[in-house]
């Protein structure tokens, strides 16, 4: 258990809590008040001083309110060749009329949908952000997809974040897919201005026989700005969970991103990229549950640190003891550009079923100098030839991303950093 | 299945060999702990004012810390106050050679198969024999001081080489490092003292061989190793503890000192008492082990076979602070029944061109619980470090556990390190392989984890290995995966 720090900051925050959902309002501030906001020396933050970062940047903690969002502002925000819905928030507000109507899926206010059990998948004792947010949150957006609909195009959700005085913005949605649906998800976000803001963000995602959700989230926004998503998935038999995260900036970014596998033959698969410069902060906290036999979870997460940049990578793999016949596999591969650039991983195993089969690897290195040779040798000069191979060493995530537009976008930008960088 | 089960209970319900304990007269110290046993103990001990002052001062440090909690074990928390800190055998005066010590406490050693007397012993090896709280005999120590080499009891090395302890004490191990350091500082009863000089290559094995006999007595003990510059050491360390329904305590220090070019050897078959089957009683193995190469050059090695105690907490560690120097750790925890390991080691990568090994191969049976912890930090400085990381469990039976918690924090881009770990069972292929072959199920499993534990037991002296091989073997014959 963490120590209490700078809990009244947030309780103010709490005080401004709109009265719906007054039972899980009030059991998620019970629960922030134990808990508290993690100091240094808690384990599960132990390389992300969010606390101290708090304290030091966000001036004001007031929910950031929503500012005006002009159609122009969205075209001119979208991936090219993008041509799937779109959603559209500001400082977490959702924009209806910016936003299409999709067809097929039922999207309305978390504030309408007053019996939803909010936080029964992100449960608010097991962060202390994630307790914030379900206790203080103003609304936030519900999308259900109905069963045995295969949603083909993606779901865009685009927001504008903006805050002039380092205020804090709540997201919050839960995404349901019936049985044997399909739809997939991009998450982006834009910054507007580099003043720095908190976003403080719960997505809830629950998927039932056979579905498969897809999840993919490019995190670019400006220098400044701070994050903490709680991202949490159950899944029923035979479905599958894919996501893929693709972090590129941000002053300080905390992802936890947990997946409960809940159902025989279901499958899950997480895959990420931190390429980080300048002070960029990204910390990767995947968890993924094995409660029954015959499930298979698959991770790859790759880090490019260059600069003064720090990643942290924390992979939890927990096989239960009925999870028998479990494949696991789990990868986090690093390289260090600089000499300032720090990584942090712990590929963390904890087994109690003996019919199994798990495995991790962590690697932490530089490019291969034969490689380089061969490139050099064959004309390309040694700045391209680094660039290429780190952009091969990021590729194998990124062809995980199967709509085409975003992987692309992801892809050129990708290539320019790398360019521009090395 | 009912015939893996009738293996499983035959194996869950082996005894443990070394139970059984002696009733002689001792020497102890009151129930409790306070500045006025610590006196007590230096008194005892005849110690200078300057190490009952460092005793002081440490148990100052201790009162103010509070006990770790973060290790993945579960266990009644001990009352410390109820322990008796010193208990030793009366013996008539010291004993100047090996006539003069009781031959009641030179036949506990016979019968777990140690001799003291140096004639009836294989050559090659030394040993230092401690039994609750202090050392019984050292043996050899003529041979040994012939080549400057001192190795005696802590104590003893108290009185006749101050100046060496006072500098190296504490050096590794700092009083102030953790909840049991702190307490080991305070009261640590005896152990051993080793110091090889500069240029001298140690002609034998070193051995400690610990032993617990009394009951409720916590012990304490306190090794310490210097290698000067181009020296070399090999040391093993053995332990064991009757069989009873309490839980003891065991919260060892062992500082290893590696001056440049020196090397270091340090091997531990480490079998306490784990408990009966249902979890009862056994030791409760709280111990801070570290080696520094302080010299360039230097190579501190860790090998431990882990198959005793209730509780380990354990964790051998090397700072790699010299140019070149490489620290090494090879590991086979086997946990049974309810006993639970958390073992692992830290490699701190602080000068240039540093490499460090880790094997660990961890295996769980009964509803044991075995756990990997460890950490590879290669510091700013540590240009060009490298580092392989292997950690593997094998799991025998439903009930039992396997995790691993690696911690691996790079903070210098020339560094290369590289983590693995699998958990598995024995494949039913490969014992089918076997069977084909006309080898028993019973006998496959043995190849098998024979096999899988093969490369860290390579690393043991021969004595040792083939005492490690014999525990395994009696540990973990006929469970079938």
């Amino acid at each position: 258990m963490s120590t209490l720090t700078k809990q009244d900051t947030f309780i103010g925050l709490l005080d401004t809590a709109p009265n719906n959902f007054s039972a899980a309002r009030t059991l998620a501030k019970e629960s922030y008040l134990s808990q508290g906001i993690p100091v240094a020396k808690a384990e599960e933050y132990k390389f992300s001083n969010i606390g101290k970062k708090l304290e030091q940047n966000i001036s004001n903690v007031a929910p950031a309110q929503p500012f005006e969002v002009t159609s122009e502002m969205v075209h001119s925000s979208i991936f090219a060749g993008y041509e799937g819905d779109l959603l559209v928030f500001s400082n977490g507000k959702f924009l209806p009329q910016l936003s299409s109507k999709i067809e097929g899926v039922e999207v309305s206010l978390i504030s309408e949908k007053n019996d939803l059990a909010i936080g029964s998948i992100a449960k608010p004792e097991k962060d202390a952000f994630a307790a914030i947010n379900q206790a203080s949150f103003e609304d936030g957006l519900f999308i259900s997809v109905p069963k045995k609909a295969q949603i083909e195009r993606p779901i865009l959700l685009l927001s504008f974040n903006q805050a002039n005085g380092g205020q804090v913005i709540q997201p919050r949605f839960w995404i349901e897919a019936g049985d044997f649906a399909e739809v997939t998800f991009i998450d982006q976000s834009i910054s507007l201005g580099d003043n720095s803001y908190f976003v403080n963000k719960v997505i809830e995602l629950k998927g039932g026989v056979n579905t498969h959700l897809k999840y993919y989230r490019l995190q670019n926004e400006s220098k400044s700005a701070i994050e903490v998503s709680n991202i949490e998935t159950d899944v029923q038999k035979d479905a599958r969970f894919t996501s893929v995260n693709i972090s590129l900036s941000g002053d300080l970014v905390r992802n936890n991103l947990s997946l409960n596998l809940l159902g025989s033959n279901s499958e899950g698969n997480m895959y990420g990229i931190y390429l980080l410069n300048g002070k960029s902060h990204v910390d990767n906290h995947t968890n993924v549950d094995h409660t029954i036999p015959h499930a298979e979870s698959n991770e790859l997460y790759k880090g490019i640190l260059a600069d003064q940049s720090r990643g942290v990578f924390n992979g939890k793999i927990f096989v239960r003891q009925d999870a028998q016949k479990t494949n696991a596999f789990q990868q986090n591969n690093n390289i260090l550009l600089s000499e300032d650039a720090i990584i942090n991983t712990k590929p963390q195993l904890e087994i109690w079923a003996d019919d199994v089969k798990c495995s991790h690897g962590c690697t932490v290195g530089q490019l291969d100098e034969e490689a380089l040779f061969y490139l050099q040798a064959r004309g390309i000069d040694k700045t391209q030839a680094k660039g290429l191979l780190l952009y091969a060493f990021a590729g194998e995530v990124l062809e995980k991303i199967e709509e085409e537009s975003f992987r692309v976008y992801c892809d050129t930008l990708i290539q320019e950093r790398l360019g521009s960088k090395f | 299945m009912s015939k893996d089960n009738s293996i499983l209970e035959e194996f869950t319900s082996k005894e443990y060999e070394h139970g059984w304990s002696v009733n002689f007269e001792a020497d102890e110290a009151p129930i409790g702990l306070n500045e006025g046993i610590i006196q007590w103990i230096s008194a005892k001990k005849e110690e200078p004012k300057w190490l009952l002052e460092w005793r002081l001062k440490a148990f100052r440090i201790w009162l103010t810390m509070t006990e770790p909690e973060w290790a993945n074990v579960n266990y009644p928390k001990i009352n410390l106050q109820g322990l008796r800190y010193y208990s030793a055998p009366k013996q008539k005066k010291s004993a100047k050679n090996l006539d003069e010590i009781d031959p009641e406490l030179i036949a506990i050693y016979e019968r777990l198969g140690i001799s003291l007397n140096e004639q009836k012993r294989l050559e090659g090896i030394a040993v230092d024999a401690v039994l609750d709280s202090v050392s019984v005999a050292t043996t050899f120590r003529g041979t040994l001081s012939k080549l400057g080499i001192v190795f005696c009891s802590f104590s003893e090395a108290v009185k006749e080489h101050p100046d060496l302890v006072k500098k190296y004490l504490g050096s590794v191990v700092p009083m102030t490092d953790n909840y049991y350091a702190a307490l080991n500082s305070a009261v640590f009863s005896d152990g051993s003292f080793c110091y090889i000089p500069k240029g001298v290559r140690c002609p034998m094995e070193l051995s400690t061989y610990f032993r617990i006999n009394a009951a409720n007595t916590g012990q304490f003990e306190r090794t310490l190793i210097v290698a000067e510059d181009e020296s070399y050491v090999s040391y093993l360390e053995g332990c064991t503890a009757p069989q009873r329904d309490e839980n003891q305590l065991h919260a060892a220090v062992v500082e290893i000192y590696a001056g440049a070019h020196a090397e270091v050897k340090y091997s531990t078959v480490q079998n306490w008492f784990p408990g009966d089957k249902n979890g009862k009683g056994g030791i409760y193995n709280f111990v801070t082990k570290r080696g520094i190469c302080a010299g360039d050059y230097a190579k501190i090695s860790w090998t431990q076979v882990e198959t005793g105690s209730a509780v380990t907490w354990k964790y051998p560690s090397c700072i790699l602070k010299g140019d070149h120097s490489i620290g090494e750790f090879y590991s086979v925890a086997v946990t049974n029944n309810y006993q639970q390991a958390d073992t692992g080691t830290k490699m701190i990568h602080i000068g240039k061109n540093t490499k460090s090994r880790i094997v660990s191969k961890g295996i769980s049976a009964g509803k044991s619980q075995n756990s990997y912890r460890g950490q590879v930090q290669v510091m700013k400085r540590a240009d060009n470090a490298r580092n392989f990381s292997q950690c593997d469990s094998l799991l025998m039976g439903d009930r039992c556990g396997a995790h691993t918690f690696p911690y691996i924090d790079i903070n210098n881009a020339s560094a290369k390190v590289e983590h693995e770990a699998t958990t598995s069972k024995i494949g039913e292929d490969q014992i089918f392989y076997c069977n084909q072959r006309g080898i028993a199920t019973e006998d496959a499993v043995a190849l098998i984890v024979n096999g899988y534990a093969k490369e860290v037991l390579n690393q043991l002296p021969m004595e040792f290995a083939v005492e490690a091989q014999k525990l395994l073997a009696l540990t973990l014959e006929g469970s079938v995966g």
